[in-house]
């Protein structure tokens, strides 16, 4: 942690929530490199050989511990694209954070290009945040492209917390997930862009156990001249319940092509997609208007509201 | 004390010009218990939203405490004292009970206070606090918080449109109670209602009766309340279509 400096202590906490080094175990990147990591007597973390990540390997039954594996960039021009794999064992209970921000004051563009892959054990229970965040005001692009692939056996449970609210120019982010009997997945994403922003979001849930159930909700504002692709598509391949839901909020010239699917290979599938795009309703500024709070006011709240 | 001068409001209906408001004069005095009733579509609502600033009048001013308010926007008005319960309130994704408890209130509520204006509306605090506005919530549930978040705001003038809407009889006397409480709680506040509700009208200081955009009698309740039981006010004439 000492190596860090402010920018990149302000981007930790954006990211992380963290002011100083996490309890339990973590792994700090700063700027292409490690700068702090520490393993618990249940949760291993070893730097892989053959390219750049690492592997966090989860004993089973490790309960009520977290990993912390944030990532900060500062340095304008640096890209790099970086493989992470937790294995997480059997009748576990953790959190894992992630996530990534980037500050960029120069004129090149900056990037990373996070792949993680979830391995989860039978009757695990994971709740994963992940959120990113860019800020700086050089013409440099901020440029987040994340990959996760989650892989549940049987009676595990999956949380996901996407967020992405602030400041990153692209991002396209892909989401796989296969599940077996009994699994369960929960994905909440939160997406806002603004300015030239683009971000491209695709989630693909395949329910392949019987009793398998996911239910993946997104929720999104695009401002200014910003644009959204959102594809969520569950694949019910047993007797499952699938649920998807886009629910976005278009204000300025913002633009958004909401793509929900569902495919049953099933008899048995139940699946349901929702999807529903449009700017803030009239009467809703209007109510906070009547509680006195100005035009602009009413709409930060609203749209606070809709990404807390 | 809220005064309206004359006020007019016309809407375009299909190319023609409908007359909602037909110049209402009226005097709304402070530090009373006021109902405005009358047959539907006689432009009680629509007056109310006009006193929000929701409506612009076509027509005529509104004096509030002796400032000209009929070119303030919905914003200023609030500022300035006057809250406003919606007929049918508005859901919102996202937002918590507490979350609009304290936009009403202005600041940073404690969840105990806020806790106290939900049990005045008969919600167990508990169970609504952190919940969002939105639409698990039933009517009846969504016209509590609505007439919270007004109790919430520290105003001289508070006006409910049919706050009994939704309302189920057993939470009916506590209604009533409500408005008791918010007009003695502070000295020189006016409470004005719309409602059909005898029970609502029987409590009252005064009573407006509007029909066909019109104001046709106001007046101390026990003067007005036998003339409506006893008159077609509240009965809709349906003339005869001739060839």
């Amino acid at each position: 942690m000492l190596k860090m400096d402010a920018v990149q202590k302000q981007l930790l906490q954006e990211v992380a929530e963290l002011h100083d080094i996490p309890e339990g175990a973590y792994n700090l990147r700063a700027n292409g490199e490690s700068v702090g990591r520490n393993s618990t007597a249940n949760i291993e973390i070893i730097g892989k050989t053959d390219k750049s990540g690492i592997d966090i390997k989860i004993k089973d039954g490790t309960k009520n511990e977290s990993v912390h594996i944030p990532v900060v960039l500062s340095e304008s021009g640096l890209k790099e694209t970086v493989y992470n794999d937790f294995y997480v064992g059997e009748n576990c209970d953790v959190l894992i954070v992630a996530g990534c921000g980037i500050d960029n004051c120069g004129t090149q563009d900056s990037e990373h290009d996070g792949i993680h892959r979830f391995f989860v054990g039978k009757n695990s229970k994971v709740r994963y945040v992940e959120k990113h965040y860019g800020s700086g005001n050089g013409t440099g692009k901020r440029v987040l492209n994340p990959v996760t692939e989650v892989y549940q056996e049987e009676n595990s449970v999956v949380d996901m917390e996407m967020v992405q609210i602030k400041g990153v120019d692209n991002t396209d982010r892909k989401t796989i997930a296969e599940l077996k009997a009994g699994a369960k997945l929960n994905v909440r994403e939160r997406l806002m862009t603004h300015g030239e922003q683009q971000a491209f979001s695709t989630y693909s849930v395949s329910l392949n156990g019987d009793g398998s159930s996911a239910d993946v909700v997104s929720r999104s504002v695009a401002r200014d001249n910003s644009y959204q692709k959102l594809d969520l598509c569950v694949n019910g391949n047993a007797a499952c319940s699938g649920h998807t839901e886009c629910d976005s909020i278009i204000m300025d010239s913002g633009r958004i092509l909401a793509v929900p699917s569902l495919e049953a290979n099933s008899v048995d599938a139940a699946l349901v997609h929702e999807a529903a795009i449009g700017k803030i309703a009239g009467e809703q500024l209007i109510k906070l208007m009547t509680l006195g709070l100005t035009e602009a006011e009413a709409e930060e709240q609203i749209i606070n509201g809709f990404l807390k | 004390m809220l005064e309206l001068k004359n006020i007019t409001f016309s809407a375009d209906d299909s190319g023609k010009t409908s007359d909602i408001i037909r110049g209402i004069s009226l005097m709304i005095p402070d530090d009373k218990f006021i109902v405005i009733t009358g047959p539907n579509g006689g432009g009680k609502s629509t007056l109310a939203k006009i006193i929000a600033g929701i409506i612009k009048p076509t027509d005529g001013r509104l004096i509030f405490n002796g400032t000209d308010i009929t070119d303030m926007s919905i914003t200023e008005r609030a500022r300035s004292g006057i809250g406003f319960a919606f007929q049918q309130p508005v859901r919102f994704k996202g937002l918590t009970v507490l979350d609009l408890l304290r936009i009403a209130a202005g600041k940073n509520l404690s969840v105990s206070d806020a806790c106290t204006y939900l049990s005045e509306v008969g919600l167990c605090a508990k169970d609504y606090i952190r919940r969002e506005v939105n639409a698990s919530l039933s009517g009846g549930e969504l016209k509590r918080i609505e007439i919270a978040t007004v109790m919430a705001r520290n105003v001289k003038l508070a006006v409910f449109d049919e706050p009994e809407a939704g309302i189920d009889l057993w939470s009916f006397n506590n209604l009533i109670r409500i408005f008791e409480n918010m007009r003695k709680a502070e000295q020189s506040r006016t409470v004005v209602v719309i409602s059909h509700q005898e029970r609502l009208l029987k409590i009252a200081d005064e009573i407006i009766v509007l029909s066909d955009g019109q104001l046709i009698k106001q007046g101390p309740a026990e003067d007005i309340l036998p003339e409506i039981m006893s008159s077609n006010y509240a009965q809709t004439i349906c003339p005869k279509i001739e060839d």
